[in-house]
């Protein structure tokens, strides 16, 4: 196997992280699980928010698994671009909204 | 449009090379386990049948689409057509009360001359259901097809259409250029003739596979969403959902190969199965008659050329008692069916 952080067959192991602490794994997984059912926010819903926070946190087995999971549950593929769009503005705006504090830094101290 | 496998001379349009190919690779080196081994622990081997109730029959395999994943390799160069003959060794099996639906399909079935007299005899004898699983385009294919709605409806037939996605892309996609469009102008035809509405016991069935290498959602989920885009976007209704898992033999297994997914979709069909999905496997309560009258477990081991054992091979010696006593024949493909909420030609089994 080439050297790299990153394998893809790793995705599927994650249940394994139980090997070093179950009582906390099983915690998260319980919680993580609880998480995305059907709720005040539909499965799908919840789906396209995981696959943004995906990008957001350009998490690879998380887009793996949360494009997957769209494919299945027949989310189209314009759906799931816009929602990495709201990940990508949502990333741009948090850059952008600090311009203002360069400016008030930039007014204060110049004449 | 693409030609069939077979015309093309690929090496996969023989059986013996799709089971090769089944048979080999990370089932051969113990990578992955076979099927064999799968149910073996469970006390499923070898797999049994329970009472034999339904009759799929494949009336040929001439079909007017050419669709990627088509497991039985069909299209417009394909000439096996079931004979007026086969049918009525069919039918006399039927006549004795023990089958309870008549599934027919294909290729597209409304396409075999004989197609008509067979539908129209079995609903004569009184079989209690008759489905025909249409792709709905051959219903606008041709004139002499214009009049199908009311033919089903006068022969109570249960229609069950694929329609793999409620927009034109993905279908168009998996099966072909401007077939969402000539399936929505048919569904409205069946519509029109009472198909799919509340309280018309005209049953339409849509049948939804996945356009790729990944698993079908939940059916309830799915049915939702097609009925909502449906009736918004085109004023359609049908009755229910089947989920189908794509099987990997034939023109599906060439493009899991030829895209790089066969091991990765395996494995996904093997990390998915379901024990409960084996108890609802339809190879347990059906019989799969090839255009030619050969008996077969299911319509995929018909395409795999895996005819019956322990009992007659042939309509003409249908032999019901030793059927029942056979053993299924399985091999890899048959992960399709038990991966997740199972699959079968009715949709989900678990």
């Amino acid at each position: 196997m080439s050297k790299t952080y990153y394998d893809p067959a790793d995705l599927k192991k994650f249940g394994k992280i139980g090997e070093f602490e179950p009582e906390l794994a099983k915690k998260f997984f319980d919680y993580y699980n609880a998480v995305f059912e059907e709720g005040a926010l539909s499965a799908r819903e919840k789906s396209l928010i995981a696959l943004a926070v995906a990008h957001t946190v350009q998490c690879p087995y998380c887009i793996d698994a949360y494009t997957v999971d769209g494919l299945e549950r027949g989310i189209t593929e314009a759906e799931m671009m816009e929602s990495v769009h709201v990940a990508g503005a949502i990333r741009g705006g948090a850059s952008l909204v600090h311009a203002v504090q360069m400016m008030n830094k930039v007014k204060k101290l110049s004449m | 449009m693409i030609k069939s496998l077979k015309r093309r001379a690929h090496e996969l349009a023989e059986a013996s090379n799709q089971l090769k190919f089944l048979n080999g690779g990370p089932f051969a080196d113990g990578e992955m386990p076979t099927f064999v081994e799968k149910i073996k622990p469970l006390g499923h081997f070898p797999l049994k049948p329970a009472a034999i109730e339904v009759f799929q029959v494949n009336v040929g395999y001439m079909c007017n689409q050419v669709c990627k994943h088509c497991h039985v390799d069909a299209g417009p160069d394909r000439k096996e057509i079931m004979t007026r003959k086969t049918m009525q060794h069919c039918l006399d099996v039927m006549a004795k009360g023990v089958i309870r639906t008549l599934d027919i399909t294909g290729g597209a079935p409304e396409m075999n001359p004989d197609f008509r007299w067979f539908v129209e005899e079995a609903h004569r004898l009184g079989v209690q259901e008759i489905i025909v699983r249409s792709n709905l385009t051959i219903l606008r294919a041709n004139k002499k097809y214009y009049d199908m709605p009311e033919f089903f409806k006068a022969n109570n037939v249960r229609v069950v259409s694929s329609l793999p996605y409620y927009k034109a892309d993905k279908t168009d996609r998996q099966r072909g250029d401007g077939v969402f469009n000539q399936s929505i102008e048919a569904l409205k035809q069946l519509n029109a003739v009472g198909y799919g509405k509340p309280g018309s016991g005209l049953v339409l069935d849509l049948v939804y596979n996945p356009n790729g290498a990944f698993l079908p959602g939940d059916q309830m989920q799915l049915e939702n969403d097609f009925k909502t885009a449906l009736k918004r976007d085109f004023e359609l209704e049908f009755n229910n959902l089947l989920a189908i898992t794509n099987i990997p033999i034939s023109r599906f297994l060439d493009y899991l190969v030829v895209s790089d997914n066969y091991e990765d979709y395996m494995d996904k069909l093997i990390n998915a199965f379901n024990p409960a999905a084996v108890d609802g496997v339809m190879c347990k309560n059906t019989i799969s008659i090839s255009w030619d009258g050969y008996l077969f477990d299911c319509d995929f081991n018909q395409m795999l050329g895996l005819k019956v054992t322990k009992a007659p091979q042939h309509v003409k010696e249908f032999d019901l008692e030793q059927l029942e006593k056979r053993d299924i024949i399985v091999s890899q493909h048959c992960y399709g069916c038990t991966a997740g909420a199972g699959s079968s030609c009715q949709g989900t089994v678990a």
